[in-house]
């Protein structure tokens, strides 16, 4: 009886790890394989080194070497704005944790409401905004809005609310430390995985991003790689029979997106891997300590 | 210098938050105004009161996009609170150390969000290179591309790819949630006779219930403001799913193809209110985010 409960467990646990998966396998296996050959051999199974080579250098083709743009263009927009975030967002938190000044109230609800409203609601308001002060196609329109990232100051927030011993930075200011220099050499330091979780949070936020970038950038060479990967979507004869011709003329096939997909995934990859271990003690941070 | 800047009686902690305050300023608090504005007035930016929201209503393909969410959102959530749940309770029982390893498997692909999960499953949903082919025929009698994303299955798609990204990081979070029960707490339930059953029901999910709330009111926010995977099926169908599928994307529609900024605004106000009301609600109800005492 315990066993059979034992193996139905595992049996359903197994199961979902395959949906979660068998389509990454299957993304990271794509491009070792020819068109041909992802349509004729076993989904899963591995083709050639040379199959990716061949693939990159399609995909680098593709319009001038646009993909690496597309690949520059984020890492510049993510850690720019990552950048402004932490420098903004950190001192934000700390002053709203420890100061007493009127309005202090409002701004942290504003913030927390900010927060919790999804991105996406905000795209098309701030669209007309930036259009109205006709700043449409600048880099800076994309910067400047993913700059505003509340849950980096609420994260901040929580963690010098809860964690920093208010009398250290007492301590500080008796011994003649001015409001800046007891930030500075005192919560700064003692804040660095609050500034690493800040960082991922606001990286991942804006690397993934494609619905502001589409909507307020306007020239291709502009877009950042999620928009660029619908401009490669749009381009192969896979998923758009109509593009038949120019499919064979740009050399964007399966095994193509599949890389182009790929490479796209990997900055965020790697700091999430990093992360699963301080995501989880900064989300309870924030809400378990109360 | 610090002495003479007290005696001018900067309120303590103020100077920390002014460079943030043009941030919030100018994309959180000004866009909604300007779109509330936008809203309500027309062209010549005269006060129309809600002629925008009534003629947007009236937009043949207003009520359907809302349908799709709203059958979108109504799936996915069934499938994080009974999935996510569900999961989290099975790891969290007594299978030891590989709980630690699925939790890891469940939670890769939320690296892959936005355009990219939308590419991947695509292609799983290509019966022609699926790994999955044999479930697409067999299970859901789809042998070509356009059938397996035909119209009326959309937002169960949709709902998958949600769940695919997005359950993993739940799964952690909710884990940890877990792991603040005191070991002697169970162990106490358990000489007192409770089976693994009672102990999940009776002290753990009560446990994660503000998590789950949580989980749902936020993601039936996000889940209303779906854009980017209904705008790449759009490109990937031959124009088999309409580009004004979900509510953000006839906005968008409404902007860009046809000028019409004050029909625009009106739609991104319905969603913006969505927005709202589930914030208001998870700040005010679940006590999750309680800031101050």
């Amino acid at each position: 009886m315990r066993h059979t409960a034992l193996g139905v467990r595992l049996l359903v646990l197994i199961t979902f790890a395959a949906f979660f998966i068998v389509p990454v396998v299957w993304l990271v296996l794509a491009p070792t394989k020819s068109d041909g050959a992802l349509v004729s051999h076993s989904p899963l199974s591995f083709g050639s080194f040379h199959q990716v080579w061949l693939a990159w250098k399609h995909l680098d083709a593709f319009s001038d070497h646009i993909y690496r743009r597309w690949i520059l263009n984020s890492l510049f927009y993510a850690l720019t704005a990552t950048a402004i975030t932490v420098a903004v967002g950190v001192p934000a938190g700390y002053g709203l944790a420890l100061g007493n000044f009127p309005g202090r109230k409002v701004i942290l609800t504003l913030t927390l409401v900010a927060m919790i409203m999804p991105g996406a609601a905000l795209v098309l308001p701030i669209f007309l905004e930036l259009d109205a002060l006709h700043l449409i196609g600048s880099v800076f329109s994309v910067i400047l809005p993913f700059s505003f990232f509340p849950f980096g100051v609420y994260l901040a927030y929580i963690y010098y609310a809860t964690a920093l011993p208010k009398d250290l930075l007492d301590a500080s200011r008796v011994d003649g430390c001015s409001e800046w220099q007891t930030f500075q050499r005192i919560a700064l330091p003692l804040a660095k995985p609050v500034v690493a979780l800040v960082f991922f949070f606001s990286f991942v936020a804006d690397w993934n991003n494609f619905f502001l970038p589409l909507t307020v950038l306007a020239d291709s060479k502009q877009y950042p790689i999620q928009v660029g990967l619908s401009d490669l979507l749009s381009s192969t004869p896979s998923f758009n029979p109509a593009q038949g011709g120019g499919g064979q003329t740009v050399n964007i096939f399966r095994p193509e997106l599949a890389l182009a997909t790929l490479l796209a995934v990997v900055p965020v990859a790697i700091v999430f891997l990093l992360s699963q271990r301080s995501l989880v003690r900064g989300m309870l941070g924030g809400a378990v300590k109360q | 210098m610090a002495a003479r800047v007290r005696g001018l009686r900067v309120p303590r902690g103020l100077p920390f938050v002014l460079p943030y305050l043009p941030f919030l300023i100018a994309f959180g608090i000004a866009p909604t105004i300007y779109a509330l504005d936008l809203a309500f007035t027309n062209v010549g930016g005269g006060w129309v009161g809600f002629h925008n929201f009534v003629r947007t209503y009236h937009d043949y393909r207003f009520v359907p996009a809302f349908k799709h969410i709203l059958l979108y959102t109504t799936v996915w959530l069934a499938a994080l609170v009974v999935l996510v749940v569900g999961l989290v309770l099975l790891l969290h029982g007594r299978v030891g150390r590989t709980a630690s390893t699925f939790r890891f498997l469940y939670y890769i692909p939320g690296a892959l969000a936005g355009a990219a999960s939308v590419l991947v499953w695509l292609f799983m949903l290509d019966p022609v290179v699926s790994p999955g082919s044999f479930i697409l025929h067999h299970v859901f009698g789809a042998t070509l591309f356009a059938q397996a994303i035909a119209p009326a299955r959309l937002p169960y798609v949709f709902a998958m790819i949600a769940f695919w990204t997005g359950a993993g990081g739940w799964i952690v979070v909710m884990y940890g949630a877990l792991n603040t029960i005191p070991p002697d707490l169970e162990e106490a339930a358990r000489i007192d006779g409770a089976g693994p059953f009672t102990i999940a029901f009776r002290l753990k999910l009560p446990l994660i219930r503000k998590w789950i709330a949580y989980m749902v009111i936020l993601s039936f926010a996000t889940g209303t403001q779906l854009f980017v995977e209904p705008q790449l099926v759009n490109q990937a169908s031959l124009g088999l799913v309409p580009d004004t599928w979900s509510p953000n994307q006839l906005a968008y529609q409404l902007a860009f193809r046809y000028a019409d900024f004050n029909a625009a605004a009106a739609i991104a106000a319905d969603l913006l209110l969505i927005g709202l009301v589930a914030a208001a609600v998870i700040v005010t109800w679940t006590g999750l985010f309680r800031t101050d005492d």
